[in-house]
């Protein structure tokens, strides 16, 4: 009985120990707009998606299971989806990170940390006024804007056109 | 474990007031089509203050011009222009060019911005200028805003009130400790020391205003 006592202690300790370290998994790459900038022009042979979106922003994230629906669908070989968030620096920690981790997002999410909209806004496309959801979606032959959201059929519709049949 | 799940459900629901509180919907890009141009005369009118009293941009006899600003709530890039709003208005009210905030959004689209919640944000804040409610949001269409914030800057002239500049308060919405160019300061002492507005439009940055369809 004495060691079924220590042994659930230690279960204990270890189920304990196991959940924060889980917990803190979540890789958040912050980057400014000059280093964001080399993921609206990669020269590979796969499509690109690149949505701009926040956790505060409803249409966004309604329609961010659908971008997730491409990575889980396509190979990373043939495309790959970036969600660039847009949250505000101070609320990382207490918005994005707990989001990424309640819907186990598994496209690749990125911290845009740009001052200057006027400046980088133009720079990714210059029709767009700043407003989110927007996305991008390219590849070596293809470059289109999207400042909508989209329905999951208007999604894939989208992407259908990039992707060689 | 049982703690976790708290944790967990209490993230859940946070997440879920942020998501549904904060809608930003996209509007489609009608800024070029509708409302004011730098160089147009803009409208007086007469809406309600969170005092309960009217006000019109012709009570203000001794005012040189306006800054007038597009905000509501409820939008986090608001929430983050607060307290540079509040600073315009301490630095220019006094120079002849005080701040008037107008909330544009309808209360029925989005319950934050009613008029008794402009009052008790107002209030919290400490906010120095009239902070006017757009009923039936007949206003923000003249004037051609699409964003809050949104700044229309305007300059008393005989002909009216002539449009100098149109756009973002500064050049770093969600970061205050990374501006570098301060728009609407820069257009303002420019129009105090007689000068050439340098950059006289910018794309405002910030959510949708929300009226029903």
């Amino acid at each position: 009985m004495k060691y079924y006592g220590l042994l659930f202690i230690f279960l204990t300790l270890f189920s304990c120990k196991e959940v924060p370290e889980k917990e803190k998994q979540v890789e958040l790459k912050k980057l400014n707009f000059e280093q964001f900038k080399t993921y609206l022009n990669k020269n590979e042979d796969k499509t690109f998606v690149i949505n701009f979106w926040a956790t505060w922003c409803a249409p966004c994230v309604k329609e961010l299971p659908y971008f997730e629906e491409i990575t889980k669908t396509y190979s990373k070989k043939d495309v790959e989806v970036i969600l660039v968030s847009l949250d505000f620096p101070n609320k990382v920690e207490s918005n994005l990170i707990p989001f990424i981790k309640k819907n186990n997002l598994q496209s690749e999410v990125l911290l845009l940390d740009a001052p200057n909209e006027n400046e980088w806004i133009p720079k990714v496309d210059s029709t767009w006024s700043g407003a989110i959801p927007a996305t991008v979606i390219y590849n070596k032959n293809k470059r289109l804007f999207y400042e909508q959201s989209f329905t999951k059929e208007e999604l894939f519709t989208e992407l259908n056109q990039f992707i060689k049949h | 474990m049982k703690k976790h799940a708290n944790k967990f459900l209490f993230l859940t629901v946070l997440s879920l007031i942020y998501a549904f509180s904060t809608v930003n919907v996209t509007t489609p890009p009608i800024e070029d089509n509708t409302g004011y141009k730098v160089g147009d005369i803009a409208t007086d009118f007469s809406l309600k203050n969170i005092d309960d009293k009217m006000v019109s941009l012709a009570d203000y006899d001794e005012a040189k011009g306006f800054i007038v600003i597009f905000t509501c709530n409820h939008c986090p890039y608001s929430i983050a222009y607060e307290d540079r709003i509040i600073a315009l208005d301490k630095k220019y009210a006094d120079k002849g060019y005080p701040v008037i905030a107008i909330n544009p959004n309808d209360p029925a689209v989005q319950k934050q911005d009613s008029f008794d919640l402009m009052k008790v944000r107002a209030k919290e804040k400490g906010f120095t200028f009239p902070y006017l409610f757009d009923e039936g949001q007949k206003i923000h269409p003249q004037y051609g805003a699409t964003r809050t914030p949104h700044v229309f800057l305007l300059q008393k002239e005989t002909e009216g009130l002539r449009v100098k500049y149109i756009g973002a308060i500064d050049d770093s919405s969600r970061n205050p400790s990374a501006v570098k160019t301060k728009y609407v300061e820069n257009a303002v002492d420019a129009l105090l020391a007689n000068k050439t507005i340098e950059q006289n439009q910018t794309k405002a940055i910030g959510c949708s205003i929300k009226t029903v369809k």
